[in-house]
C-alpha cells in the first residue's frame, strides 16, 4: 500500500517537525454544574501521534470539541500554529467552519456522516473548504462547476484507494457496515488535507481485526504524510504501541502528560486508570 | 451521484454525466417525444392542465430544494409564489418593464425576500421553523391583501395578455413557452446537486454539526438555500401571473403551501425527479376525479351533488395510501421498477 505513488500530500501543515503545532492552555469547560474540563493544558508537537486517554466521561471528547470550535470553554485557549510555526490562530475564538479552513480535520466518536449521501459524495464534501460554491456556476454546471468536480476527484480517489473504499464508492454510507463507516469518516477528514487530524475513538466498537486495520490506516497516513494526529483511544495496547506522546485525563483534569513509557510508570495514572482496569 | 449498479466508467467525466446507460438515454428520448406530441393529442381543457402542471413543477422543485434537500421545513410557499406574481405583474403593468425582464427581477426579489424570511432558520429547526415560516406566509398574505398600493386599491391586478398570444391557440402557445422554461429550470436544479453547493445543502440536512466541522458555513448554506429555493418559487409565481392574467391573493393562501408540501412528499423529498412526479400527480388527480365523477354522475345523480366532498376524500385517501406504501415517494417507486426491469429475470 505504501509503495504506491500518491500525487497529493495529505498534510497541509508547514510547521517544522518537532515544533509545537497546537498549544492548549488552562481550558475550563462547564455544563451547568458539571465541570467537564478543569485547567487542562498541553502542547502537541508537529509530526507526533498524540494520544489522549482517560476513563469514560473524563472529558476527552469535550476537549476535542473545544479545539474544533463546537464547544466554547469558559476559560483558557487552544492556539494553532501555521506557516513556519510563527503564525498563530486562537481556535477557541473561531467558528467551526473557520477552524476547518485552517486545516483542522476530525472524526467523531459516534459516526457523524452524511448518511443519505454516497461514499463519494461524503468524501467530496471533505473537499468543501477547497472548493467554490457560486450559485450561478452551480446552476449552469458546464464550465467552472464541472471542472472543479473533475479536478478535486484526483485526491478523493487517492484516499479511496488508500483506505480501500473502492467497492463502496456509490453506496449511501447509511447502508454500510459500522467498520466501513468509520473508515469513510477518516477519509472525509483526510481529503481536507489536514494540518492537524483529530480522531475521536476511531477504533471504538470494532473487533480486533478491524481495530488492527484501522490502526494500520492511521499509521499509514502518519508515515505517508507526516500529519500530526491527536488520537483519543481506549485500547491501551494500541495507544502505547503507536503514540509518540500521551496525555491522561481523569474527571476533567490532566493527571499526566509524557511519553508512553513515562505515563505507564506514573503512579497517578496507574491508580486512576491502568490500575482500575486490572481490578 | 447515483450511478446504476454494475456500470463501470472509464473517466470521471463520464461518471459525472446524468445519464449513463442506453436505457436511460432511451427513456429520455421517449419523454421528449411524448412532450412534443402531447399538445397535439390533448384538447384545450387538458392542455390547460398540462400548463398548470408545468408551472407547478417549477414551484415544487423550488420547495424541494429547501425542504427535501436542505431539511428546512417551509409553510411559506404560497407567500413566495405571491411575491413572484405580484412583483412581475406590477413591474410589467405599471413600471413598463418588458415581461422577460420583469420575470427576472421577480426571481431576484423573491430570492431576496426568501433569504430574509429564512433568517429564523439560523436559530430554529423542525416544528419551530414550521411555525416561523407559517408566520412569513401570513405576513406576506397580510401585505398583499391590505396594502392597497399593490393593486391600486382594486384588490387584484389585471395582467394584459402577452401580445403574440391568440385566443384560439392560447393553451398551445403557452405550452411551448412553459415547456422549455420548466425544462431548463429542472435541469438547473439538477445541476446544483452535483456540485459542492448542493452537497453542502444536503450535508446541513443530514448532519449539521459534522457539516460545520468539515468547513461548511451553515449560516451561508441555509440562507443560500432559502434564496435559491425562493428564486424558483418566484419564477413559478411570475409565470402564473402572465398565464392566468390576474393576480389575486386567494391563489396564494396557506392551502397552496400545504398542497406544495404534499407534492414533494408524495413525489419524493430530496429528489428533483420526485418534485416533477409529485406536481404531476397532485395537479392531475383532482382533474381526473372530476372527469370520473361527472361520468358516474350521469347515472347516479347523488355523485354529482356530493362531487366536491367525494373528490376531497379520495384525494386525501390517495395521498395517505401513497405514504403508507412508499414513504419515499413516487421517485422511489419508479427507481425500484427500473431496477426490476434492468435485472430481470434475475432478482439480485
Ligand atoms: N453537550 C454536553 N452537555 C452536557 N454535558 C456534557 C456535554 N458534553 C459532555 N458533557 C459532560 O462532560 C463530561 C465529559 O464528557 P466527554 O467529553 O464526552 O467524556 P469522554 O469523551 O472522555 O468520555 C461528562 O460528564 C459529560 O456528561
Ligand atoms: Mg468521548
Amino acid at each position: 500500500m505504501l509503495g504506491r505513488a500518491y500525487v497529493h500530500s495529505l498534510n497541509s501543515s508547514t510547521v517544522p517537525v518537532g515544533s509545537p503545532i497546537l498549544k492548549i492552555s488552562d481550558i475550563e469547560l462547564r455544563f451547568g454544574g458539571v465541570v467537564a474540563l478543569h485547567d487542562v493544558g498541553f502542547t502537541v508537537t508537529q509530526g507526533h501521534i498524540h494520544a489522549v486517554i482517560g476513563p469514560n466521561g473524563a472529558g476527552k471528547s469535550s476537549l476535542l470539541n473545544c479545539v474544533s470550535g463546537l464547544y466554547h470553554p469558559q476559560k483558557g485557549k487552544a492556539v494553532l500554529h501555521t506557516g513556519d510555526g510563527a503564525v498563530t490562530h486562537e481556535l477557541t475564538k473561531l467558528p467551526p467552519h473557520r477552524i476547518a479552513r485552517l486545516g483542522v480535520a476530525r472524526s467523531f466518536q459516534n459516526i457523524e456522516l452524511f448518511s443519505h449521501l454516497t461514499v463519494l459524495e461524503n468524501l467530496m464534501l471533505g473537499r468543501h473548504t477547497h472548493m467554490k460554491h457560486g450559485v450561478l456556476q452551480s446552476l449552469l454546471w458546464f464550465g467552472p462547476a464541472r471542472n472543479q468536480e473533475l479536478s478535486h476527484r484526483g485526491i478523493v480517489e487517492e484516499v479511496i484507494d488508500l483506505l480501500s473504499l473502492q467497492p463502496f464508492r456509490h453506496k449511501p454510507v447509511g447502508s454500510l457496515a459500522y467498520g466501513i463507516q468509520k473508515r469513510v469518516e477518516l477519509g472525509r477528514a483526510l481529503v481536507l488535507q489536514p494540518s492537524l487530524l483529530l480522531l475521536d475513538e476511531p477504533m471504538a466498537g470494532m473487533n480486533s481485526e478491524e481495530k488492527e486495520d484501522m490502526a494500520r490506516y492511521v499509521l499509514d497516513v502518519h508515515e505517508l504524510a507526516g500529519v500530526t494526529v491527536i488520537l483519543i483511544e481506549h485500547d491501551m495496547a494500541v495507544v502505547m504501541d503507536i503514540s509518540d506522546r500521551v496525555s491522561v485525563l481523569d474527571f476533567g483534569r490532566l493527571i499526566a502528560d509524557g511519553t508512553p513509557d513515562e505515563v505507564k510508570a506514573n503512579s497517578a495514572v496507574i491508580e486512576a486508570y491502568l490500575g482500575a482496569e486490572e481490578h | 451521484m447515483a450511478t446504476a449498479t454494475g456500470i463501470h466508467h472509464r473517466t470521471y467525466r463520464a461518471e459525472l454525466r446524468l445519464r449513463h446507460t442506453k436505457a436511460e438515454w432511451f427513456r429520455l428520448a421517449l419523454v421528449i417525444v411524448l412532450l412534443l406530441v402531447v399538445p397535439y393529442a390533448l384538447n384545450t381543457y387538458w392542455l390547460g392542465i398540462a400548463n398548470s402542471i408545468l408551472i407547478a413543477v417549477v414551484g415544487a422543485v423550488g420547495l424541494n430544494i429547501l425542504v427535501g434537500f436542505t431539511g428546512q421545513i417551509s409553510l411559506g410557499q404560497g407567500g413566495f409564489l405571491a411575491v413572484g406574481a405580484y412583483t412581475s405583474a406590477i413591474l410589467s403593468t405599471r413600471a413598463g418593464l418588458p415581461v422577460p425582464l420583469a420575470i427576472i427581477v421577480a426571481i431576484l426579489v423573491t430570492a431576496f425576500i426568501g433569504a430574509l424570511f429564512g433568517l429564523p432558520a439560523l436559530r430554529l429547526k423542525g416544528l419551530y421553523l414550521a411555525i416561523a415560516t407559517l408566520a412569513s406566509q401570513e405576513i406576506i398574505m397580510f401585505v398583499v391583501r391590505r396594502w392597497g398600493f399593490l393593486t391600486e386599491g382594486k384588490g387584484y391586478i389585471e395582467v394584459p395578455r402577452l401580445p403574440f398570444i391568440e385566443r384560439e391557440t392560447f393553451e398551445l402557445q403557452w405550452y411551448w413557452i412553459l415547456l422549455p422554461i420548466t425544462f431548463v429550470a429542472v435541469l438547473m436544479a439538477r445541476n446544483v446537486f452535483r456540485t459542492s453547493l448542493g452537497r453542502s445543502f444536503m450535508a446541513v440536512r443530514d448532519q449539521d454539526i459534522a457539516a460545520e466541522a468539515i468547513g461548511v458555513n451553515i449560516t451561508r448554506a441555509k440562507v443560500t438555500a432559502f434564496a435559491l429555493s425562493s428564486g424558483f418559487v418566484g419564477l413559478s409565481g411570475a409565470l402564473s401571473a402572465y398565464y392566468t392574467e390576474t393576480v389575486t391573493w386567494e391563489r396564494f393562501t396557506l392551502d397552496v403551501s400545504v398542497l406544495y408540501l404534499a407534492m414533494i412528499i408524495v413525489g419524493g423529498l430530496g429528489s428533483i425527479a420526485g418534485s416533477v412526479y409529485g406536481a404531476i400527480f397532485m395537479m392531475l388527480l383532482p382533474a381526473l376525479l372530476t372527469e370520473v365523477g361527472q361520468k358516474a354522475g350521469d347515472s347516479i345523480p347523488f355523485i354529482t351533488d356530493q362531487l366536491p366532498a367525494i373528490k376531497n376524500a379520495i384525494f386525501g385517501i390517495a395521498i395517505i395510501t401513497f405514504l403508507l406504501i412508499e414513504p419515499r415517494g413516487l421517485d422511489r417507486i419508479w427507481s425500484r421498477m427500473k431496477d426490476y426491469v434492468r435485472f430481470w429475470p434475475f432478482r439480485y
